[in-house]
């Protein structure tokens, strides 16, 4: 019977309107529910930014805030580079075993909700539980300097995946003809292997910009309050606004919020085509060479002491404190919150619906992605669309990443409102869809790329149909980056409060919870606070330990 | 001045040995050529000479000095690339001053040396191109001006030419070796291909299994191999097997054959019993219709003709059913039809006997 399935579908993929027919869906679902109402909304309200320009004040906190979200994004990318460079360095090319433990732990901060991660923070830099008891005093306040770490540490594991796979693609070979040329180690990485590497290394500080341009969760946790010393970015300030006048002053509500999301919007796009044309053509002469400085920061001390330097730095700023929360949940264990908690008493019971609807959502973006972003990764890695149209169909499937979600859900939310009437849940499935579609995409698209069209063409020369190849030969060689792709969706849904925020305010996922317990005196207690964070810590190191058996496989082709 | 000397070499990868405990020396302004079959160390051997890998054990000299502990950039050296391994993101001409500018020469003296070495390779336009932009003849140009120009007095060579047209292949090959004899380098060359190596070295170390089987000008390796893998890879020869008879009153042998079949061979200190090959060129067969019997002449059946252009290559079935393979030159004489009853003789002087293998035959002519 299935075989009988799968024969029909076979023949049916081989008819050229049934191929183009699919390719055609996908390009009109990207545009349609991807690409079009994340940016088109804000017009639709356009005119209400007058009643923001009523209030000149505001339209100057507005754009403060605004122009912090992108300070903090540059200067953290930045800062990830700097600390990721060294740190992915280290896991690809040392030789110890402990190695592969540290490209696990590595991965941590990415893996865990962003709102976790940023109570986390929260404990060890600021409450008395953490750090701060060494000193008798809150060591680091919410506030600006509090919003950098949190950033650095969620946006940091990006930076070193991206650099170690760009690091084990890298051949070798041009570093050791360097090296035979009369280049001392430093000499050769500093004119070769970085030059080489240099579009991964912009692809990386991308990656940490749009991280941090995106994430509103953890950073409302730890920014404190406005006006009484807290700081305050564009993710914020639309929070706040929603807070102070969504019911008292729709119109200046929406009037603020358009503003804002728009500023965003069109910046975040601006720096990241900057970044993409000028990245590039950023050239480190190679000006002249000393040979004998050189030489010295080449010495085993050198790179050593260099190694030292980064390890603690990722042991003590960023796996540490991001950690320090689960300590904290385990001392709650003994008490009753504890029984609270697996008996879903009082508050617990709405953390476990929230629970469950995070990962359900999560589940069912992460299956609705698969169908639809197949085809499109088909089209962008096999130029389905000719050259030029798929280059910049690649392009544009990368600016869900960079339009900050807070921004991104606004406008969806509005988009979609004025014409239909969805339930709360419908959008919340959209809002996610647009923002995780990227990842799927990606990973999937350089998947396809790392297979020779030789290798279908063969098959297809033997006798198969499109969709046979697909199954007997693309399925099995991708199957792994798949699956990570799938993964990265869900951990990715699972995190996300920005666009949550923005478009639903009766559904409440797990983080989205998180941060109103943080926020709202007297809804929960630290304890319960610190569990629930605790909670999602070890589900993360589940997928995190799936994600690893999985992605540990891939080698084998 | 650099010779290049190993002694006692050992380095494994693993628990196998990729170079066993080998000793050679290449003298000052040789160009010398490490041949084998993939598989035979004789990549290891170069990277070693290099310092890209350590050895295990042993030492390696070039010079008088010893230079296990010294690192690839202080070694002198000029080591072209099996890929070229040319810096993607740099030009052809920026590609070959990269070795003054990082051993830190000044901008007019880089490219003073640029200019001389690009003469030198005869390349002179797309100095501006990328490497992903040039022929692969171009690329083995500038890798080769990039190895010069870094002032080495040796240059390694792995592979080199394994990428480029068979044409391309056999114009630089020559090329490489006027440059580094007008240069007054010493050259080591890493090839597979016999004939390139026989083209253009003074000597060849033919390598197996980590092992330097012979070192020696091409002529001796040909004329005198002094195994059975040197005959087989070297050029090309028939093998028989068989056991030595009796000695001839002259001091040869007689080698009694398959079925019985007799010939009278050079003996190398064999006695009566021994089990041996017995080992002739293809060339070196005389193959009329209308010879005389009498010693080392067998009759025998045309089975396969393979026209290739300069030579025929005839494949001859034995009475005692073994083939053996006869050249002629084309122009010489008539040609052969398959079928074709002829008499093959076997010179007595061109012949080779070697104590039969251990392993057997098969093995031991087996270049995997």
């Amino acid at each position: 019977m299935t075989e009988r399935i799968t024969k029909t579908l076979d023949k049916l993929s081989s008819r050229k309107a049934i191929k183009y027919g699919v390719y055609a869906a996908a390009i009109i679902i990207f545009f349609a529910l991807i690409l079009v109402p994340p940016i088109a909304g804000i017009f639709i309200k356009w005119n209400d930014i007058q009643f923001i320009f009523a209030q000149p004040p505001l339209v100057n906190r507005a754009l403060s805030a605004i122009g912090n979200s992108f300070t903090v994004a540059l200067i953290v990318a930045a800062l990830d580079l700097l600390a990721g460079v060294p740190m992915a360095w280290l896991i690809a090319r040392g030789k110890s075993r402990w190695l592969s433990a540290l490209d696990t732990l590595a991965d941590i901060p990415f893996i865990i909700p962003t709102t976790a991660l940023g109570f986390s923070l929260l404990l060890f830099w600021s409450r008395p539980d953490g750090i701060s008891s060494l000193f008798g005093t809150s060591l680091i306040s919410p506030g600006w300097l509090l919003v950098m770490l949190l950033h650095f540490t969620f946006s940091f594991p990006v930076v070193v995946r991206v650099m170690v796979g760009a690091l084990l693609d890298y051949k070798m070979e041009y570093e050791r003809a360097s090296r035979t040329l009369g280049a001392a180690p430093f000499t050769a990485v500093r004119t070769v292997t970085f030059p080489v590497l240099r579009p991964a290394m912009i692809s990386a500080y991308i990656f940490a910009f749009a991280r941090s341009i995106s994430e509103t969760g953890a950073t409302i946790i730890v920014a404190g309050v406005f006006g009484q010393g807290g700081f305050e970015n564009g993710a914020v300030f639309i929070q706040d606004m929603k807070n102070t006048y969504a019911v008292t002053d729709p119109a200046l509500y929406n009037g603020a919020i358009v503003f804002a999301s728009f500023v965003l919007i069109a910046v975040s796009i601006g720096i990241f085509i900057a970044i993409r044309l000028l990245g590039p053509k950023l050239k480190l002469p190679l000006k002249r060479v000393r040979p004998f400085a050189e030489r010295k920061l080449s010495y085993k001390k050198a790179a050593n002491s260099r190694n030292t330097v980064i390890l603690v730095v990722f042991f003590a700023l960023i796996l540490l404190p991001s950690l320090f929360v689960a300590l904290t949940a385990f001392q709650v264990i003994p008490t009753p919150t504890f029984t609270d908690a697996i008996t879903g008493k009082g508050i617990w019971g709405t953390f476990w619906q929230s629970l469950l609807l995070s990962y359900g959502l999560g589940a069912i973006v992460t299956v609705i992605n698969i169908i639809i972003g197949l085809p499109t990764a088909i089209i962008i890695a096999r130029k389905k669309a000719g050259k030029f149209m798929s280059s910049i169909f690649d392009l544009l499937v990368n600016v869900p990443l960079v339009v900050p979600s807070i921004a991104l859900g606004v406008s969806l939310g509005i988009f979609w409102k004025s014409a239909f009437t969805f339930p709360d849940f419908v959008l919340l499935v959209l809002a996610h869809l647009a923002i995780t579609y990227p990842y799927f995409v990606r990973s999937m698209s350089s998947a396809l790329e790392r297979i020779s069209p030789d290798i279908e063409e063969a098959a297809r020369t033997l006798g198969a149909k499109p969709l046979g190849v697909f199954r007997t030969i693309v399925f099995p060689l991708t199957k792994y980056s798949m699956l990570s792709g799938a993964i990265m969706v869900f951990t990715r849904s699972v995190s996300e409060t920005g666009a949550t925020l923005a478009v639903t305010a009766n559904l409440q996922t797990a983080p989205v919870l998180l941060v109103n317990w943080i926020k709202i005196p007297g809804l929960a207690t630290s304890q319960d606070i610190a569990l629930a964070s605790g909670f999602l810590v070890l589900f993360s190191f589940i997928i995190l330990l799936v994600l690893r058996l999985v992605v540990g496989r891939e080698e084998k082709y | 001045m650099p010779e290049v000397r190993v002694v006692n070499l050992t380095k494994k990868f693993g628990k196998i040995p990729a170079i066993d405990n080998v000793t050679l020396t290449i003298h000052d302004k040789e160009y010398f050529s490490l041949l084998g079959p993939s598989g035979c160390g004789k990549t290891t051997l170069l990277r070693l000479i290099a310092g890209l890998i350590q050895p295990d054990s042993g030492e390696i000299y070039i010079g008088d000095k010893l230079v296990n502990d010294v690192p690839p950039e202080d070694r002198d050296i000029g080591f072209v690339f099996q890929t070229f391994a040319l810096f993607p993101h740099m030009t052809a001409w920026n590609n070959v001053t990269y070795g003054p500018k990082v051993k830190g020469y000044d901008m007019a003296e880089a490219t003073t040396i640029g200019h001389e070495v690009l003469e030198m390779v005869k390349l002179h336009e797309r100095l501006d191109a990328y490497p992903n932009e040039l022929s692969g003849g171009m690329m083995q140009r500038v890798a080769v001006a990039r190895a010069l120009a870094a002032g080495a007095q040796l240059l390694l060579m792995d592979e080199a030419l394994g990428q480029l047209d068979a044409k391309v292949r056999t114009e630089i090959r020559y090329e490489i070796r006027r440059m580094a004899k007008d240069l007054k380098l010493t050259g080591i060359h890493v090839t597979h291909d016999q004939s390139e190596a026989m083209a253009i070295s003074d000597r060849i170390a033919v390598m197996r299994k980590g092992k330097i089987l012979q070192v020696g000008t091409p002529q001796e390796l040909y004329m005198e191999p002094e195994s059975i893998f040197v005959a087989h890879f070297i050029g090309e020869s028939n093998f028989l097997e068989g056991y030595v008879a009796s000695k001839t009153c002259e001091g040869n042998i007689i080698i009694e054959l398959r079925e019985g079949t007799k010939m009278e061979a050079i003996n190398r200190g064999f006695v009566e019993g021994n089990q041996v090959v017995l080992s002739m060129r293809p060339e070196t067969l005389i193959v009329e219709p209308g010879l005389q019997e009498g010693q080392n002449v067998l009759s025998g059946t045309v089975e396969r003709i393979t026209f290739e252009g300069s030579s025929v290559r005839y494949e001859i079935r034995l009475p005692n059913d073994e083939i053996v393979i006869a050249v002629k030159p084309t122009l010489s004489s008539a040609l052969f039809k398959i079928g074709e009853k002829v008499k093959v003789f076997m010179p007595v002087e061109y012949t080779h006997v070697f104590p039969y293998p251990d392993t057997g035959l098969k093995e031991e002519i087996s270049v995997a």
